[in-house]
């Protein structure tokens, strides 16, 4: 059936090695390495090369909003278990392990804050937090960002950093695509705007739902955005991944985002379109 | 669970015999089945029983959306193509009657020898055939058809070329679209309820299930080579899911089972189609008269609670 419209299949030698575990502050792309206090300056972005480290939810926060501004809402929000989840782990360990390990209630810290005096909510998820993965609180948390951006009659601003819907959680994570969408649909019908910014990475089913919603869809470099990983494509279809398969420049390429912004220019960008919406109706 | 989810299901039961979705004369039946699906919830299913729903969902006989279609509507007019850039075979659209009434039909449709099975991508859709189930059904916005949808699908098309056309975006905006539309939806899961290609064309007023169909957020294959690493624990991952018709019941994700022909609707598609008939109408009649806010406010109020935290 439909034949890809550019098919960019670029033979490479350079493929990664299958290598040991690196250093988490060591850059995968050029191999320079720094101090945490380094990274933490640059937006956790190689000065380097420009590789996008992973940014967690309270550092994305306080890199965006004015100094002092950020609100938490539904902080006290926690999963539940109610399908009595057991893998090779029961859900509710790894659930309390999540928490100790990231200072986080789940994978996602909403609130609301200003953006160089520009009011908005925020919504920004964590994918140290078991992958990012959406279950019913994450649905719930991002619904309830969106009340509040109607109750205040603000923009909503998402940054998005999952895996996808939460397995542990079966069919009830799979409704948290039409739960998300739902409140979406609410905050259009107020007037509110709605900016989507993608971080690395945004799969499955937070891209299949409210993630690829936003009036303006704003991606970080690198990122990978596709609703099925590399490795799924690839061993279903023995196909031949392009080198960028999935990630934010293709995206770009093929029309599915508006714009690639590094993490350095992410408050102004968004700042700038806060204030383009705010004459809205 | 034992006790905790018997009482949600008899709470449900009784919801379900107050909205009178199952409660006409013609379905008397069904309640029965309905307690004889209570029963076996409250005596656990085991991992077998669930994995045999795994089985039937998937078989290879098992009555697919065209074997519906033919049977359930006069007058069927196929709609063809996404107005963009293809035809994808692996959703069906189009226009029938279902008694004297014009409705509008969105599907998934799987082969059933090995050629229809690679042009159906066995039911396995890209973006464009998300965008042609847009396309037909805001045609039924626009003429106040009620929407009917069956899902039958092991997921949304894994592929390159599926990535490069948007798969993630088209079945967002499918759901975004779904939820606007001012006429009632009606959908059923038939066989397999794949994760996001199947919620892609099931964001109805009344979603049912086929007893046994399944609906979940991963392939028991899938989820097995992820938290088990190995995807040969495929039961045990069914298992935990639970993606049976009951469990869904139960956790509220769905409205009602569909009874099959006993040893599966594969063993009597014509007995298969007049129950799925019955299931489709009842749940039609009861939507009929709201008024379109009323229904959009409805929907989207279905789908906003859904969910469960602490």
């Amino acid at each position: 059936m439909a034949e890809p419209r550019i098919d960019v299949r670029v033979e490479t030698n350079d493929a990664p090695p299958a290598d040991a575990k690196k250093h988490p502050n060591t850059c995968p792309k050029c191999q320079s390495h720094y101090r945490d206090d380094e990274l933490e300056e640059s937006l956790w972005v190689c000065s380097h090369c420009g590789h996008h480290f992973p940014m967690r939810a309270r550092a994305r926060i306080v890199s965006v909003a004015d100094e002092g501004s950020f609100t938490e809402e539904a902080a006290d929000l926690r999963s539940d278990d109610p399908l009595d989840f057991f893998d090779l782990r029961p859900y509710g360990e790894r659930l309390a392990e999540a928490e100790l390990g990231t200072g986080l209630g789940e994978a996602i810290v909403i609130g609301r804050a200003t953006v160089e005096g520009n009011p908005c909510e925020l919504a920004v998820m964590d994918f140290a937090f078991m992958g990012g993965s959406m279950g019913s609180a994450v649905g719930e948390k991002f619904a309830r960002a969106c009340d509040s951006a109607v109750e205040q009659g603000v923009p909503l601003v998402s940054v998005s950093a999952s895996g996808g819907a939460r397995m542990q959680e079966g069919i009830l994570a799979l409704m948290q695509l039409p739960k998300t969408i739902v409140a979406v649909a609410d905050l259009h019908d107020a007037g509110c705007a709605y900016v989507s910014v993608l971080a690395h990475p945004t799969t499955g089913g937070v891209l299949a739902s409210f993630a690829s919603l936003g009036d303006v869809l704003l991606a970080e470099p690198g990122a990978l955005m596709s609703f099925a990983g590399p490795r799924v494509v690839q061993q279903t279809t023995r196909e031949k991944l392009p080198d960028d398969f999935g990630l934010s420049e293709a995206n770009l390429r093929y029309g599915h985002v508006d714009a690639i912004v590094p993490r350095p220019e992410l408050k102004s960008q968004l700042a700038r379109l806060l204030r383009l919406f705010a004459n809205g109706k | 669970m034992a006790s905790e989810a018997e009482l949600r299901l008899r709470d449900r039961l009784s919801k379900l015999k107050s909205i009178g979705l199952l409660g006409g004369t013609k379905v008397s039946g069904e309640l029965e089945r309905l307690q004889k699906q209570l029963d076996r919830i409250t005596a656990e299913p085991s991992e077998d029983e669930i994995w045999r729903s795994v089985e039937l969902a998937r078989h290879q006989d098992r009555p697919y959306t065209l074997d519906y279609v033919e049977r359930l509507f006069d007058d069927w007019v196929e709609l063809h193509g996404d107005r963009g850039r293809a035809d994808d075979a692996a959703i069906v659209a189009g226009l029938g009657k279902l008694d004297d009434r014009t409705v509008v039909l969105v599907g998934h449709q799987k082969g059933r020898d090995v050629k229809e099975r690679t042009k159906r991508n066995f039911g396995m859709a890209y973006p464009e055939g998300y965008r042609k189930a847009m396309r037909v059904m805001k045609l039924a916005d626009r003429f106040d058809f009620p929407v009917i949808t069956l899902v039958d699908t092991p997921g949304a098309y894994p592929g390159v070329a599926a990535e490069q056309h948007g798969q993630g975006g088209a079945i967002a905006a499918s759901q975004a679209t779904m939820l606007r539309l001012g006429v009632p939806i009606v959908s059923v899961v038939i066989g397999e309820g794949g994760s996001g290609g199947a919620i892609a064309i099931a964001v109805g007023d009344r979603v049912l299930m086929q007893e046994n169909a399944i609906y979940s957020v991963i392939s028991p294959e899938g989820c097995a080579a992820i938290l088990w690493r190995d995807a040969s624990e495929a039961k045990k991952a069914a298992a935990a899911f639970k993606p049976d018709a009951a469990h869904c019941l139960e956790l509220g994700v769905i409205d009602g089972i569909v009874p099959e022909p006993s040893g599966g609707a594969h063993t009597d598609p014509d007995e298969a189609a007049r129950l799925l008939g019955i299931a489709v109408r009842e749940a039609l009649e009861d939507l009929d008269g709201l008024p379109v806010d009323e229904l959009s406010r409805r929907r989207r109020a279905r789908f906003r609670s859904i969910g469960v935290f602490a």
